[in-house]
């Protein structure tokens, strides 16, 4: 029930407090409103029962086990939350004069070199509100270089097969032509068919390696010799680097540009939209054209960067830096990790991604890529189950909520028929990876048994199967009054 | 197994042609590829008149699971495309071969259009992917 649907007209929340109608008499006559605000009326208790409600049906990181793959849906340190609101964060303003935010310009320095170190780029800019401004101001990067050096015969972006649909997507907005690259059976980038491809007109490649097959690019190095030979430059797709963190770096890979999205690497929460941060790091050549503003330290103050330093730089993404307190969090996560914790990260990722997919084998289940060692994900296909069961990927998901699993990344990459793309993070203990095999190794008995009741769930959620086509043939977000 | 007519010509993306009597094709996704899609939310087109290169991107079927692209069978210009599929994309499911059709295109050379698979080498092509 919507809480419009609880509203009745003159009920007001604060019911003990004392109620006046402020006066208006300083507002024109004209701006005044003349109807009532479409607001809902509700008392105090029904608006904190409903929103209580709602977040109890939610189902969250803090609630459920979440193996999102792709995602990267691990624990927010409580501890990242509440340091970052001590008052001297939450009370500067961003309009305040430099000599007072002198702390906070301090972490994000801090956090700047620490990105730096840990992707082993040149520079990095704190300032995309989100990873896919990242990925724009990345692109953008890419094709100020170009524009600098009057080379205006690049118009191609080459993107994998594999690849998330932002890259191409972001391509695109940057006015380039997209071109992809397939994969071979092992789930790296088809070289050969790179090689024919890659040219004069080739403005840069965009890899995630990790890749989303859940594999490392074995010939980064000599992918990233045939794009700069031809004078392309390499993009460098963050989503993966929990698998990676501390152990290699982009920056040694040969990239140019990279995005990270703090929300998934740096353990921010997935805001549902946001507030977000995506971070851009680049190689020497792309340092004049970082978005501002960036934070500068001359061993004694901190500082703004602004257009005034450089000239080159592609501007500005938001009124200020990006969003403060989200990438406060990153940087006490950093902070709390330190050097050491970095590399336990990925070690642990990594480790409890491998066990799983090694004890889902174990149990029956079908590897997409078998001969391949997992990064901190990986994809089972249950095509066989689908022919031969008749309960699909989508069923296995739904019937997953019943015992309190969120499913994990169902039929992402495209490339994998039926898939679940696994990733449970470094932040789970055994029993639980345990206790996830178990239950899909359960629901293939159940489909077994009774393919129908598979086919029939989820049962014990608050909303049964919902209907995705209409939803999305139909889309209908905003509450209108009957 | 899904449905591969006899008498159209077939691509490795998982496109169907048609030739029309007028010389032009029609156009299409196989039944098969509307079946690993699953349901349809939207369909972009081609504007009629646009000039396309063979295996160039020219529409993209959006279902609930993907977007994906369709690519352009054979070079020629879009002569018509198919606008029951802006309210309807439905009927790429229901009617792969039929009603689902998506455009209509003069092809630059008609012998392109023999150069492609026939729905025998296309069920070949089916099979060797499913493993």
């Amino acid at each position: 029930m919507l809480i419009f649907e609880k509203s009745r007209q003159g009920r007001t929340n604060p019911s003990q407090a004392p109620r006046s109608r402020p006066e208006m008499t300083d507002i024109p006559e004209a701006m005044q409103r003349k109807k009532r605000a479409l607001l809902p009326e509700t008392s105090e208790m029904q608006t904190v029962r409903h929103y209580t409600r709602l977040s109890q049906q939610n189902f969250s990181i803090d609630t459920h086990f979440y193996p999102l793959g792709s995602c990267t849906m691990k624990y927010n340190p409580r501890a990242s939350n509440s340091l970052s609101m001590l008052p001297g964060f939450l009370a500067r303003h961003p309009l305040g004069p430099d000599t007072m935010g002198q702390g906070y310009m301090a972490c994000m320095y801090d956090l700047q070199e620490i990105l730096k170190d840990v992707t082993g780029m040149k520079a990095v800019s704190l300032t995309p509100a989100a990873g896919a401004q990242g990925e724009l101001a990345g692109m953008a990067m890419i094709r100020a270089y170009h524009d600098a050096r009057n080379d205006d015969q690049r118009i191609e972006v080459l993107v994998p097969d594999a690849a998330h649909g932002t890259n191409p997507a972001t391509a695109v907005m940057c006015g380039y032509k997209v071109r992809e690259i397939p994969t071979d059976d092992q789930g790296d980038v088809d070289l050969a068919a790179l090689k024919e491809v890659v040219g004069p007109q080739t403005a840069g490649l965009m890899l995630t390696n990790p890749s989303t097959l859940g594999v490392f690019e074995r010939r980064i190095e000599e992918i990233a010799g045939v794009v700069h030979e031809a004078g392309g430059l390499l993009y460098y797709d963050g989503a993966n680097l929990n698998a990676i963190l501390g152990k290699v770096r982009p920056g040694d890979m040969g990239f140019d540009v990279i995005h990270m999205n703090l929300h998934k690497t740096f353990s921010t929460p997935h805001g549902g939209g946001g507030p977000g941060a995506g971070p851009v790091g680049v190689s020497e050549r792309l340092q004049p054209f970082l978005p501002i503003p960036m934070v500068a330290f001359d061993g004694e103050n901190y500082s703004w960067l602004t257009e005034k330093d450089r000239p080159q730089s592609i501007g500005r993404l938001s009124a200020f830096m990006g969003n403060a307190g989200v990438l406060l969090r990153s940087y006490i996560y950093a902070r709390l990790l330190g050097r050491e914790g970095m590399v336990r990260v990925s070690e642990y990722s990594t480790l409890n991604a491998n066990y799983m997919m090694a004890l889902l084998r174990q149990k029956g289940f079908d590897l997409a890529y078998p001969e391949r060692r997992a990064t901190h994900e990986f994809i089972v296909t249950l095509k066989r189950q689908a022919k031969e069961l008749g309960v699909n990927t989508m069923d296995f998901a739904k019937r997953l909520l019943d015992y309190g699993f969120h499913a994990p990344t169902t039929y992402f990459p495209l490339l994998v028929p039926e898939c679940l793309l696994i990733e449970p993070t470094e932040t789970e203990d055994k029993d639980t990876l345990d206790a996830f095999v178990e239950v899909l190794k359960k629901i293939e008995e159940e489909a077994v048994d009774n393919a129908e009741f598979v086919k029939g769930a989820p049962y014990t959620q608050p909303v049964r199967r919902l209907d995705d086509v209409r939803a999305a043939r139909e889309l209908d977000l905003v509450w209108k009054q009957e | 197994m899904s449905e591969i007519p006899a008498d159209l010509k077939y691509t490795k993306s998982h496109e169907w042609v048609k030739m029309e009597d007028d010389g032009n094709v029609r156009v299409g996704i196989t039944d098969h590829a509307q079946d690993l899609l699953g349901d349809m939310v939207y369909v972009e087109q081609p504007e009629a008149g646009s000039e396309l290169e063979a295996e160039e991107a020219c529409a993209v079927v959006e279902s609930v699971k993907a977007a994906s692209d369709v690519y352009c069978p054979v070079s020629g210009e879009i002569v018509e495309a198919n606008e029951s599929l802006a309210d309807t994309p439905e009927l790429v499911n229901n009617d792969p071969y039929g009603e689902g059709w998506l455009m209509l295109l003069r092809p630059a050379d008609s012998l392109d259009v023999e150069q492609l698979m026939d729905a025998e080498a296309y069920t070949a092509h089916v099979a060797a992917e499913e493993h």
